[in-house]
């Protein structure tokens, strides 16, 4: 029905889309492997990946579990080296973490022995102590933690913890988000919530957002660009452009289609 | 359709509902210790004890009321405050030295990789060695002095803490330390906001560990290599007029002594701070 709202392309075909728009991770001719069991050995994990993403979009990463694409993230912010090709973030060679992108750890990176006021505060560098907890309160109450400023992160189920580590990070004021599948350990409908306030946060902030998924519907409900990568030794399949207004209805016929060309590029049979 | 899931939520809402008061007591607060029944444990063994002996009928035990008799002598003569004292004037010295030793040497040995690699060997060689096999060369090297008590409790504490230290950072989870330097943090901030934080769970643990080795250990050097102290008087009872009275006082008062330490030292794990990093999260 709505072909104009929804345009699934390979990159490759359409060149003058990176063109258009300012390109804020630019990721060329990646390989990354780790070292293997015996010495000597390496075990290959990206081999080749190519992509890029927009300043201020939202875009996903999916592929299968163990496809490499927590390696792929930890590269790109600066954790991991890459054994062969770059990787450029507004232009420059990262060549490790900068404050100006914030990683949100897939195992969760809240400090246990902070409190929730005290963790939001923590990429806050030299203020005075108003503007500063103006700025904490602030983040606390946009993620909608407000009333639990003193607690501390064991006393806070793992929905709230994961809205610790993302206000820290947005209190940080970064460009860029990296978010490694934040959500994963949650169940359905917190998920389902979060997904929405992170929509909703995103459309103010306006970040760019890289966001590592494993669910391709929770790719199809958040990301403006799907990078698409496939089983191990991965790269990138394929690349596909969601432009459609959020909330999205996924039980449409495009969704269907969408999901049916994910699934097939990871190199799986969808039932 | 939707009636099965309702149910079912509904169900567990009831059923979690039996269960919270339980749990939030665990893990949001330290349970306040009861002290009903552990007196009525310790007031049973006593019992115990003072049947034992009664219907024993010899000397190779003397029976409750005979050791209370001894702790007030001792109290009377001045004895017992002056060997406590003494006792844990030398467990203070040779634990403060072990913790400021051991916890700076194990956090830089957790830290750098090859320093570890260098020293881990060495320790686990000296640290399977009782404190008390040093003795002969405590004398040898302080004398009969305070100075031999406090440097065996001092190897006692160093070690257990030393090792604790060095894992603890080993341990720390990379997630916390990416967080970190990703925010930007320059070592010492790195150092101060989070791996000191992140170690102290467990450098508490080899702390309490090493109070109550430096606790066995003063007792034991003090039976041998100085002349005051409550292993002193264990020994000089017996060997001064086989006063076994006075010898099982004095281990009774060693006890209580010691459960008072750690029950103090324990108090450092109830930190809000700390006790993320505890067995009941
Ligand atoms: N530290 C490591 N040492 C050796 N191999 C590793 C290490 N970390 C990851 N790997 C290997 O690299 C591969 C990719 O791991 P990675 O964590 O990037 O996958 P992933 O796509 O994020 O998976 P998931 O969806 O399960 O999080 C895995 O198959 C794993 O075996
Ligand atoms: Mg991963």
């Amino acid at each position: 029905m709505n072909q104009q709202n929804i345009c699934m392309n390979n990159e490759i075909d359409r060149p003058e889309d990176s063109v258009a728009s300012v390109p804020a991770i630019v990721v060329r001719g990646l390989w990354s492997s780790y070292p293997g069991r015996r010495k000597g050995t390496t075990i290959d994990v990206l081999e080749g990946v190519d992509m890029e993403t927009a300043r201020g979009e939202f875009a996903c990463i999916v592929g299968p579990s163990g496809c490499g694409k927590t390696t792929l993230l930890n590269t790109i912010a600066g954790f991991l080296e890459a054994t062969r090709g770059e990787v450029l973030v507004e232009g420059r060679r990262v060549v490790g973490p900068d404050p100006k992108r914030i990683f949100i750890f897939q195992e969760g990176g809240v400090f246990p022995w902070l409190t929730v006021r005290d963790n939001v505060g923590f990429g806050l560098g030299e203020l005075q102590r108003s503007e500063r907890d103006s700025i904490i309160q602030h983040y606390i109450d946009m993620v909608g933690l407000t009333g639990f400023e003193s607690s501390y992160p064991r006393e806070l189920s793992g929905g709230m913890r994961q809205r610790v580590e993302i206000a820290r990070a947005l209190a940080a004021n970064p460009e860029i988000l990296y978010m490694d599948e934040p959500f994963g350990a949650l169940d359905y409908f917190t998920r389902y919530k979060m997904r929405a306030d992170l929509i909703r946060i995103w459309e103010v902030e306006r970040k760019t957002i890289l966001f590592v998924t494993h669910d391709i519907d929770e790719a199809l409900q958040l990301a403006d660009r799907i990078i698409v990568m496939n089983r191990r030794p991965a790269r990138v399949a394929t690349v596909v452009e969601v432009d459609a207004p959020r909330p999205r209805d996924l039980d449409s016929s495009e969704y269907l289609g969408l999901r049916h060309r994910i699934f097939a590029a990871m190199g799986m049979n969808h039932p | 359709m939707s009636l099965v899931p309702i149910a079912t939520t509904d169900n567990a809402e009831n059923h979690r509902n039996i269960i919270k008061p339980d749990r939030v007591r665990r893990s949001f607060s330290v349970p306040a210790p009861s002290f009903t029944l552990p007196l009525l444990v310790a007031a049973a063994s006593i019992g115990v004890w003072e049947l034992a002996v009664t219907f024993s009928d010899n000397d190779l035990l003397p029976g409750p009321a005979l050791v209370v008799k001894g702790i007030i002598e001792l109290i009377r003569k001045g004895l017992l405050a002056k060997y406590i004292v003494a006792s844990l004037f030398r467990v203070t010295w040779g634990f403060a030295l072990s913790v400021l030793v051991g916890v700076p040497f194990g956090l830089f040995l957790g830290w750098f990789r090859p320093a570890y690699q260098a020293f881990n060997p060495l320790i686990q060689l000296l640290r399977p060695i009782s404190p008390i096999a040093w003795i002969p060369l405590a004398i040898l090297w302080f004398g009969v002095s305070d100075a031999a008590p406090i440097f065996l409790i001092f190897l006692a504490g160093v070690f257990p803490i030393t090792v604790s230290a060095a894992a603890a950072v080993r341990n720390i989870q990379t997630v916390y330390i990416r967080a970190a330097r990703n925010f930007g943090l320059s070592r010492l901030a790195l150092f101060r906001k989070v791996i000191l934080p992140a170690a102290a769970p467990q450098i508490i643990t080899g702390i309490r560990i090493a109070l109550g080795v430096a606790w066995l250990v003063v007792v034991a050097a003090e039976m041998i290599a100085v002349n005051s102290g409550l292993g002193y008087l264990i020994i000089d009872a017996r060997n001064a007029g086989k006063r076994y009275d006075l010898v099982v006082a004095g281990m009774i008062v060693i006890g209580l002594i010691g459960l008072g330490l750690d029950l103090l030292i324990s108090r450092l794990e109830r930190f809000e701070q700390i006790r993320w990093g505890s067995s009941h999260r």
